[in-house]
């Protein structure tokens, strides 16, 4: 989905602030979500990773700004042990003693059409077009680089493709590709001729690019 | 109707907590487990690694081509170490990780990421312009080094091997290791000149 996570380009943020000597954990909560997290999708198995990543992606973008990185963990865990049952809204709200905000739906329709490429197409140097497809649900491609074309650096093994395992649709492995844009070509007039980002991209993202 | 206020974090993350141990869904040293699992994962651990790589050829050879591999020779691998790939730094080309869209992170040798690598503002600035970003952070790169950003964007987990700082020939690993933070690992600081 075109959300609010996929920040990679936004403008308008200010300077980042770090900290020296920064703990694992600032707060006790926060390592209780993150074992909240990691037990619901490996102990209770309620869910997997890619269901968990675009649980925190549908929050409501202002919470999701405001929100501690845990804060985000949390409210996607707990979003996604709501919509399979496990627990219920209500009694979430009443033990917390207060509104307990969840994320947004699943969109009705959150894949885009996209054919399965179970055989690698693409080598290193081959020049590749990210494809322009901006679907409702989970997806990995930034909308930074859609459109765009770059070239394959390295292509890493196959893992499951995220579109279709956080939507339920058929599993499938494909492999994914470090393809290199000239940062240039993502934002013309802009940055220096000598730097470049480098997207790791499955198969079906991409389509061949005729030199 | 007035809308009912949000409840704390802590109240909220206690509230999951009890209903799923009520449940009987998890047991509570399943989540005490959990919650001490990322002690292990540490950036001293990535340090490590780039101190044998700057003091062993054949080791980097082996990290360069599998850091996966590499990794585990030194006993670091685990969740979000499937499929590690090292970036070497040299005196042309400077690395730097994010990951836009969520905080994806090599667990096993950088540890869970900082509140930096995770801020909206990191995600969003680095990928348009890095140099101003590693200048604010206080790394002001040679127009002539190209910057590289690499973009977590799926299964690959990096790291960064940074330069070896001049005036450590004869160092220990051990010695090594201590100039390397987790922000050389991640590739928004040099490695530590010695002192």
């Amino acid at each position: 989905m075109d959300g609010i996570h996929d920040l990679g380009g936004m403008q308008g943020f200010g300077e980042i602030s770090m900290e020296s000597e920064e703990p694992t954990f600032h707060e006790p909560w926060q390592a209780t979500a993150f074992a909240l997290m990691f037990a619901s999708q490996v102990v209770v198995r309620s869910h997997n990773v890619d269901e968990y990543r675009h649980s925190i992606e549908r929050m409501n973008p202002a919470h999701y700004l405001q929100a501690d990185y845990y804060e985000r963990v949390l409210t996607g865990t707990a979003s996604l042990l709501v919509e399979k049952g496990h627990l219920s809204a209500e009694d979430l709200s009443a033990r917390a003693g207060g509104a307990f905000p969840l994320s947004r739906p699943v969109a009705p329709s959150p894949m885009a059409d996209l054919s399965p490429q179970l055989e690698p197409r693409f080598s290193v140097g081959d020049r590749v077009r990210v494809l322009t497809i901006s679907p409702a649900g989970h997806v990995r491609a930034p909308k930074f680089c859609r459109g765009c074309v770059g070239t394959v650096l390295h292509r890493a093994p196959k893992f499951g493709f995220p579109d279709v395992a956080a939507h339920g649709g058929t599993r499938r492995k494909e492999h994914t590709y470090h393809v290199e844009f000239a940062s240039q070509d993502l934002w013309p007039g802009e940055g220096s001729s000598k730097d470049s980002v480098v997207v790791d991209l499955w198969d079906s993202y991409l389509e061949a690019v005729n030199r | 109707m007035k809308k009912q206020e949000m409840a704390s974090i802590e109240q909220r993350t206690q509230a999951v907590r009890d209903a799923l141990l009520e449940q009987g869904l998890v047991t509570a040293s399943d989540l005490d487990t959990f919650a001490h699992m990322p002690e292990d994962w540490k950036p001293e651990n990535g340090a490590a690694v780039v101190a044998r790589a700057w003091t062993d050829p054949d080791f980097c050879r082996r990290l360069l081509a599998d850091a996966t591999a590499a990794c585990a020779e030194l006993g670091y691998k685990g969740p979000q170490g499937e499929y590690i790939v090292a970036l070497e730094d040299t005196p042309a080309q400077h690395n730097v990780i994010v990951c836009t869209q969520c905080s994806c992170t090599a667990w096993p040798v950088l540890g869970l990421p900082p509140d930096w690598y995770k801020s909206p503002e990191y995600r969003a600035r680095v990928v348009r312009e890095p140099r101003r970003v590693l200048k604010e952070m206080g790394l002001n790169l040679s127009p002539d080094i190209g910057v590289r950003v690499w973009e977590t964007s799926a299964e690959t987990r990096y790291m960064v091997i940074p330069l070896r700082p001049a005036g450590t020939e004869g160092f220990s690993e051990e010695a090594l290791a201590a100039l390397v933070s987790r922000e050389a690992l991640i590739g928004v600081a040099m490695a530590s000149e010695p002192a």
